[in-house]
């Protein structure tokens, strides 16, 4: 079955629908599946569920699909660096589920390792822990937490093959080798596509078959916090 | 006199030992990086997935691929390793992690901290913070004795939503350093000429004084 398809939106096509859930890679803006997000909004599908750990900034990243109303609800751990993010949210828009961030990464995980809920003591005591059900192990309290799944995971690699056999770059790794596992789907959008072969076996990070489509995607990588030393 | 911000996070960094994994939050924290003993050889965890955070880059060394948990570029060094957001999690709620230090807002006598959220004003999220305190060994919160209208920060209840319960084992404010443990919470360091009436004074929380430590 062939993966490698010409580009984002070809890769998208007939996977997208309104109010479905979509997973995002990415930490901030680092190893976010720039030219994905570009394409679902110019795809236009709307009353979206998108999980991830951040919300873009307010022209670019998710902030993209903020600003053309296309999403419903967030599922994040920290959302800090957008306007429009807190704009939508407080008229009521925007709906919005925090999870500490390891109880996110863990959940997504779980899903795609097929394990519907675990235990944690993270969070317990706190506004987190409200209605889950809680559980005492070895003398700790622990709330219970579900795995996630999505309908779409869209992600970033450094490198791929034609297989769908992917290799990730520093920390643009992040949320994107578990998100692959979640889709139901999972597109990825990388650098650099090679011949089957040409990546060493024993160092790739997420093996094929986690991967439905990939296609090699152009990249702007933008930067948050640009922080320097000086040479002494 | 009080203990300037950098005094915090120097003082915070005689908390380092030979050998820790240690987080650092955004902000003061950040700084306790500045003060590493170089007799102490340690490794910094950065909770995006990278063991062994180097400094920011010189201009020309820039890579929008490495950054840490404030989004700001920096770099590797040779014992480096980079992994996903479940391992970085694994290695913070499996207790494999030494040292936590992060700002509050609030910390009650019991260890209670609430640093994530101010009803009523945008929430931006708690980040991996719940997953840091309810999962490191050591939690050291660096705050500012009282909040800039001077009310006490150190409380008999933590009035804020919580980040977690009975979590912080130490509390370094510009005024001095408090244990809390079993036993509650002790006040063990004055800064320079800071008195204890003084502190009794803006502090709202019940505390031992243990100065003989």
């Amino acid at each position: 079955m062939k993966k490698v398809y010409k580009n984002a939106g070809a890769a998208l096509d007939g996977l997208l629908f309104d109010g479905m859930t979509i997973m995002a890679g990415g930490f901030g803006l680092c190893g976010i599946p720039e030219n994905l997000i570009t394409a679902i909004r110019d795809a236009g599908v709307g009353n979206l569920t998108v999980i991830s750990n951040n919300a873009g900034v307010d022209d670019f990243g998710l902030g993209l699909l903020l600003e053309t109303h296309q999403i419903k609800k967030m599922v994040s751990s920290y959302v800090g660096e957008n306007k429009l993010f807190e704009q939508q949210f407080l008229s009521g828009e925007l709906e919005l589920e925090f999870n500490p961030q390891g109880t996110l990464a863990e959940r997504i995980r779980a899903g795609g390792a097929g394990i519907p809920g675990f235990y944690t003591k993270t969070g317990v005591g706190t506004v987190i822990a409200e209605g889950k059900p809680h559980k005492q192990f070895d003398g700790e309290t622990h709330i219970l937490e579900r795995g996630l799944t999505a309908d779409l995971s869209i992600i970033k690699a450094w490198k791929g093959d034609t297989a769908g056999n992917l290799i990730y770059r520093k920390t643009a790794r992040n949320f994107n080798p578990i998100m692959a596992t979640a889709g139901r789907a999972t597109v990825a959008e990388v650098e650099e596509i090679v011949e089957v072969g040409a990546l060493e076996a024993d160092f790739i990070h997420t093996p094929g078959i986690f991967v439905q489509r990939i296609f090699k995607g152009e990249f702007e990588k933008r930067i948050e916090q640009r922080t320097t030393r000086e040479r002494e | 006199m009080p203990w300037t911000r950098l005094q915090m996070a120097e003082r915070a960094a005689a908390e380092l030992k030979d050998g820790y994994y240690v987080n650092l939050g955004i902000g003061i924290p950040t700084l306790v990086a500045n003060f590493i003993p170089s007799n102490i050889d340690l490794t910094l965890q950065s909770e995006n997935g990278m063991l062994g955070m180097g400094p920011f880059p010189y201009e020309d060394e820039v890579d929008p691929d490495l950054i840490n948990a404030g989004k700001q570029t920096i770099t590797e060094l040779k014992r480096t390793s980079y992994f996903s957001s479940a391992d970085s999690f694994g290695m913070i709620r499996g207790g494999h992690i030494d040292l936590s230090i992060l700002g509050a807002m609030e910390v009650a006598e019991n260890g209670d901290l609430a640093n994530w959220m101010i009803p009523g004003k945008m929430v931006k999220g708690m980040g991996g913070a719940m997953d840091l305190v309810a999962g490191v060994k050591k939690v050291v919160v660096i705050m500012d004795h009282n909040a800039k209208d001077s009310r006490p920060k150190l409380l008999h209840e933590c009035s804020l939503p919580l980040t977690g319960a009975g979590v912080v084992d130490l509390v370094i404010t510009d005024l001095g350093v408090f244990v809390i443990n079993d036993r509650g919470l002790s006040l063990v360091e004055l800064a320079p000429d800071v008195r204890i009436d003084e502190i009794k004074d803006r502090t709202e929380a019940d505390f031992t004084v243990d100065l003989a430590r």
